[in-house]
């Protein structure tokens, strides 16, 4: 058996699931699609006592869709979202962000929610959460709060949930009237993590200029930056922009890519991100 | 240390199981070796490589990254699922026989129900579809083309049973 040992739990409802989690605090982890977890565990990188399997807790596969937002589930996976039409009609982003998400067997399987959670900097949707200013609804015996994307991520695979607390949803704003997206990156093979990624979101005005443009990054640094790009915009269009994002972000080198490689990516592909958002 | 033990129930090609599982047993392991439905491959048992692939509820996923716990009440489709009770086989199979599809074998269940379930929702794929649909699942022998043209001669034999 891969895993190590440990107690398994399957609560067939919300308070039992916050029940569970408020008992085993510390020791236990949360199980959603176990697309970033499983593989943890069976390599015995994570080794938790308790674990919290949420997949029979009925309700939280829904998706809501108002004229200011569009709330997610935790039980939600990515293909569910990706093909919510109502969803991605008001925020673009969210499709064109979770194409690059894995391989839709992964998606089939992995929540957006886990994904947000997990605070992987290598990961698509914390920064469009970081990009669009969302926030996660977070539930514990002790009650609800919710969670700004900007104070959620504290560092490399961290954010401040604490353990007896379950993400029930993530809460993505819908952007302004006139916005328009983009996500690019560059990957070693269609599917795998970026070696670096960016998400553009421009708003323009009547006449065509524009209002406000601002881009979030896809493995650079251990928490997803997001960087206002509207002055070096307006003034020199998307290399000015390009070339401001490299003078503003620090990149760190590992077997994929050099820290010089990486960097210049960022330069290349914001200038894309905002040359696509702006076709 | 006394294994805790879940109680499930699964339909596996049809057939209802019940099984009492260790608690950490993968999906995967359940199929192999507790129901010896030994056609499901097992590469790198963490998400990469794509042999293990079954359809749950319809839809393909890592049977390596699933706990069999958390399977339970659910339907699964392995590659033994495909063909025919008559044993006809299935159009994805006869097209990786007719067109080459595999060599040493050990990628193709995976290839096979990634494939029958992308076809199910997309029955006419153009070239780059199908080879988009493969992306996920690693083949050390063919070098892909052959696995493509599969994909294209399944969609006209699915076709042509309609
Ligand atoms: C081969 C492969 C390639 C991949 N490539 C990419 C990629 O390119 N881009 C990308 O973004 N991702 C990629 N992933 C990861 C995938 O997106 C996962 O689905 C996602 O990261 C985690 O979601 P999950 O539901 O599977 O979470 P799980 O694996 O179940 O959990 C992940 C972590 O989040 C916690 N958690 C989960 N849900 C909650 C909740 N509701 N409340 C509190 N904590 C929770 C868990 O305790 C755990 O610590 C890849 C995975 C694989 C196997
Ligand atoms: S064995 Fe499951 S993906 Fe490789
Ligand atoms: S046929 Fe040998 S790995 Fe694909």
């Amino acid at each position: 058996m891969k895993p190590a040992p440990f107690t398994y739990h399957r609560p067939r409802g919300l308070a039992e699931a916050l029940a569970t989690l408020a008992d085993v605090g510390a020791h236990g982890k949360v199980l959603a699609g176990g697309q970033s977890l499983m593989p943890l565990l069976s390599m015995r990188l994570a080794s938790p006592e308790h674990v919290v399997d949420v997949n029979a807790v009925p309700g939280l596969d829904g998706v809501e869709v108002t004229r200011d937002e569009v709330r997610v589930g935790a039980l939600v996976r990515h293909t569910d979202l990706e093909r919510h039409d109502a969803a991605c009609t008001a925020i673009p982003l969210l499709r064109q962000a979770l194409r690059y998400v894995a391989h839709p067997t992964v998606r089939n399987r992995g929540t957006v929610v886990g994904s947000v959670c997990h605070a992987d900097p290598a990961a698509e949707l914390p920064a469009v959460l970081a990009l669009l200013g969302g926030r996660v609804v977070a539930e514990s015996t002790g009650g609800r709060r919710e969670v700004a994307a900007s104070d959620l991520y504290v560092g490399l695979l961290e954010t401040c949930l604490r353990a007896d607390e379950l993400a029930t949803a993530v809460v993505f704003p819908v952007p302004p009237g006139r916005s328009r997206s983009a996500v690019v990156e560059v990957a070693r093979r269609g599917g795998d993590y970026a070696v670096c990624g960016v998400a553009a979101l421009v708003r323009v005005d009547d006449a065509g200029g524009v209002d406000d443009a601002r881009a979030a990054y896809v493995s650079v640094g251990d928490v997803p930056p997001v960087l206002d790009l509207t002055e070096p915009m307006r003034s020199g269009g998307p290399d000015a922009a390009g070339a401001y994002a490299v003078s503003r972000l620090r990149c760190e080198g590992d077997i994929h890519a050099s820290a010089e490689y990486r960097l210049h990516l960022v330069g290349v592909l914001t200038a894309r991100a905002l040359r696509e958002a702006t076709a | 240390m006394n294994e805790q033990t879940v109680g499930i129930t699964l339909r596996v090609n049809g057939i209802r199981n019940d099984v009492d599982v260790p608690v950490r047993m993968l999906l995967s392991d359940l199929l192999r070796h507790e129901l010896r439905l030994t056609g499901t491959h097992v590469g790198c048992e963490h998400g990469v490589c794509g042999a293990c692939t079954v359809l749950l509820d319809g839809r393909p996923v890592r049977s390596c990254l699933l706990l069999a716990g958390s399977v339970d009440g659910h339907d699964v489709t392995t590659v033994e699922g495909l063909a025919s009770a008559d044993g006809t086989m299935h159009p994805v199979q006869q097209a990786f026989q007719d067109c080459h599809g595999l060599q040493c074998g050990f990628c193709t269940p995976g290839f096979l129900t990634t494939i029958a379930a992308f076809l199910d929702e997309r029955p006419r794929p153009t070239e780059d579809e199908a080879r988009a649909a493969v992306s996920g699942n690693l083949c050390r022998c063919t070098g892909y083309q052959n696995i493509v043209a599969s994909v294209l001669r399944a969609a006209e034999l699915l076709g042509e049973r309609r």
